[in-house]
């Protein structure tokens, strides 16, 4: 920097040049990160998003509220103690819990804030002037995804919080440090998957040129996965699969397995599988059990711990495919022309 | 020469079968103005885009300021401003907000960032909008707010690719001066690319014709001239007030003046192409024999003839060769004709 400073000699006060040594500058990560948090703060789509979120929240907690009495007091449903995971999961079937609505609206939400993050860089020719400061290539992906991520966590973490704080003046009951981790769970999950439409439409940011091209790219692969996957793999099977009158137990219960790891394709299907077994303690498994493994067991909700060994799986599975989007993204971007 | 503060070196590269920078060797020195020209697609924002590592050449290197661009594009840009040719900012911002942005990224201590974005706007002549949108901003105001982009982090190189394009000739004549007294005053080296050669011709100490992906030829702008043009460097147009009566035999008379070598006449005007200076001696001729002089212009050779000229040789080159490029040139040739 000092050198630098030779050529502007008189421009600047000397005041100013003498504290700059002393001063030390932000990254330019840090930088892009707060920028990118201050645009999306300040976007349209993001407020339009955040209000639909926190209308579907309002929602759903306003009718398990409402049934909160009857859920706690039923005997019959090991969970029954548990207040907070029963405020998240409980319905009255005309208006879906928190957790059904986040699989649809997520992606809505990761989508929205990641389609035109590139592409709209580019187009607007900013992309070549940001490239031509002191900074990585890949600084500029990283901070795109990790400002996006920060909004989504801030949003969800604080929602939870929100819903358990509410839920603390409303019914006066102390919340367990158990069902405290579990809605924390339940909070990572959901950031993770909504991280995992963020890198998806991030990804197609850099594939597509046209901003609009790549949303429209990302809602279909989004809806896609949501309405027809599961239509498509039980049509595939049920014309492939012999039928299952005329199999032996074994042989039924490994093409029902195989059916569910098809469907678990789906990140929505990962989602739901994981937020059920964390919020729901007493869910065991999520294929078929026999009658051996069923055996002995008491209907009795699950320590975190097990629960969470249950959704390992799925969660690796999340971690994995924003892996591979973000390497997707990294090597169409890293080496690409950057000219308009 | 000495230490060069920008070096190309073989510097190629190629997309596919096309090369679009074919072999680059050129030394531009400190302090200088530097003006690329070339037609559109003539491979200078490539070249200039390898300056930066914005690009990686296919072969042969690019040093600047010491550094291989290629392997160390962060210290490189650093050191050297870009600006390129469609330049934009974040419309949702205001412009001083686009400034103290690109002051941080290039590291400016946050209590220092408003101050210098503030006097680098003033600098550039925007201090009454800076608060406005960048959205806001005409095609001029934006070539200046990038131009203040530029020169916030106090470059030693600053790169200008088309700084010209879509200004009025006033802003454009205000812009040229503005970043000549820069360079004079701060010793800064410039590159400047463009097809608008009069313009270049204003500021550049040297130019460098670029065509096809290849440096036809560099040099300041009067070598250029006395190596193209050779003997007929100096053509004299003298007009006169009436006609020039057909009967009159000039060539006969002019013979005395040996410097001349050839001779045009039309209706009331005549060309005089001479090897050396004969302004005066055939004004007086005009004089003595009694016809009205009205005017005597001087023509010196522009950018313009010189690239014509490269042109020209370079089409029947390409014809004769039968090379594809033909054809792109030619459509380019008319087109400058036509301006």
């Amino acid at each position: 920097m000092e050198n630098q400073a030779v050529y502007f000699k008189g421009l600047f006060s000397k005041r100013l040049k003498h504290s700059s040594d002393m001063l030390s500058a932000e990254s330019p990560f840090t930088v892009m990160v707060r920028k990118e948090v201050a645009d999306h703060v300040r976007s349209w789509r993001f407020i339009v998003m955040v209000i639909l979120i926190i209308l579907t929240f309002i929602g759903s907690m306003y009718v398990s509220l409402g049934m909160i009495r009857n859920a706690v007091a039923n005997e019959k449903d090991p969970d029954h103690l548990f207040v907070y995971l029963k405020l998240l999961t409980i319905t009255d079937h005309t208006f879906p819990p928190f957790h059904i609505f986040i699989s649809f609206l997520g992606p809505l939400l990761g989508i929205g804030l990641g389609f035109d993050a590139v592409n709209a860089e580019q187009n607007n020719g900013t992309l070549t002037r940001l490239l031509a400061q002191p900074v990585y290539r890949d600084n500029l992906l990283l901070a795109k995804f990790t400002g996006a991520l920060i909004v989504i966590s801030v949003l969800f973490l604080s929602l939870g919080l929100l819903m358990i704080g509410g839920g603390i003046i409303i019914t006066g009951v102390p919340i367990e440090p158990v069902e405290f981790l579990r809605i924390l769970g339940f909070i990572l999950l959901t950031i993770l998957y909504v991280g995992f439409w963020l890198s998806l439409s991030i990804c197609l940011s850099v594939v597509f040129k046209h901003a609009a091209t790549s949303a429209l790219t990302a809602i279909g692969i989004w809806l896609f996965f949501a309405f027809f996957y599961g239509f498509v793999v039980n049509i595939i099977a049920k014309a492939l699969l012999p039928d299952n009158g005329f199999m032996a137990p074994e042989q039924a219960l490994a093409y029902n397995n195989l059916l569910l790891d098809l469907l678990r394709i789906a990140p929505g299907q990962l989602y739901n599988d994981a937020t059920t077994t964390l919020l729901m303690p007493s869910v065991r498994s999520l294929g078929p059990l026999t009658m051996e493994q069923m055996a002995g067991a008491i209907p009795s909700p699950l320590p975190l711990k097990e629960s969470i060994m249950i959704v390992w799986p799925q969660i690796t599975g999340l971690i994995a495919t924003i892996t591979v989007c973000f390497a997707v993204t990294y090597r169409l971007f890293m080496r690409r022309e950057i000219r308009t | 020469m000495e230490n060069p503060i920008i070096e190309l070196d073989g510097l190629t590269k190629i997309y596919g079968s096309v090369r679009a920078v074919d072999d680059l060797h050129l030394k531009i020195g400190k302090g200088e103005i530097f003006g690329l020209l070339g037609p559109n697609g003539a491979g200078k924002t490539t070249t200039i885009l390898m300056m930066l590592g914005l690009a990686e050449p296919s072969a042969g290197t690019a040093f600047v300021c010491g550094l291989n661009a290629t392997t160390n594009p962060i210290a490189v840009k650093r050191k050297v401003g870009y600006m390129p040719d469609s330049v934009g900012f974040y419309d949702s911002m205001t412009a001083l907000e686009n400034l103290m942005y690109i002051g941080r990224l290039n590291g400016i201590p946050e209590e220092q960032t408003e101050v210098r974005a503030r006097q680098t706007m003033e600098m550039v002549g925007l201090a009454g909008e800076m608060d406005k949108k960048a959205a806001a901003y005409s095609r001029g105001m934006k070539q200046r707010l990038g131009l203040a982009d530029v020169l916030i982090r106090e470059p030693e190189v600053i790169i200008l690719d088309e700084p010209t394009l879509g200004i009025d000739p006033s802003g454009v004549k205000e812009f040229l001066s503005f970043i000549r007294h820069l360079s004079r005053q701060q010793g800064l080296t410039v590159i400047l690319s463009s097809h608008h050669l009069h313009q270049v011709q204003q500021v550049c100490d040297r130019v460098g014709i670029f065509v096809g992906g290849k440096l036809l030829v560099e040099g300041n702008i009067e070598t250029l001239s006395r190596n193209l043009f050779g003997e007929e460097s100096f053509t004299v147009v003298v007009t006169v007030r009436d006609p020039l009566p057909a009967s009159w035999n000039l060539r006969k008379e002019v013979e005395q003046f040996a410097a001349i070598r050839n001779i045009n006449v039309s209706d009331k005007s005549v060309e005089f192409s001479c090897t050396e200076d004969l302004t005066p001696d055939i004004v007086r001729f005009f004089v003595e024999k009694g016809l009205n002089v009205m005017g005597v212009h001087k023509k010196e050779f522009g950018l313009d003839d010189i690239y014509q000229r490269y042109f020209e040789n370079n089409l029947k080159k390409n014809i004769s060769d039968g090379k594809s490029g033909g054809l792109f040139q030619r459509s380019f040739f008319k087109k400058i004709k036509t301006q």
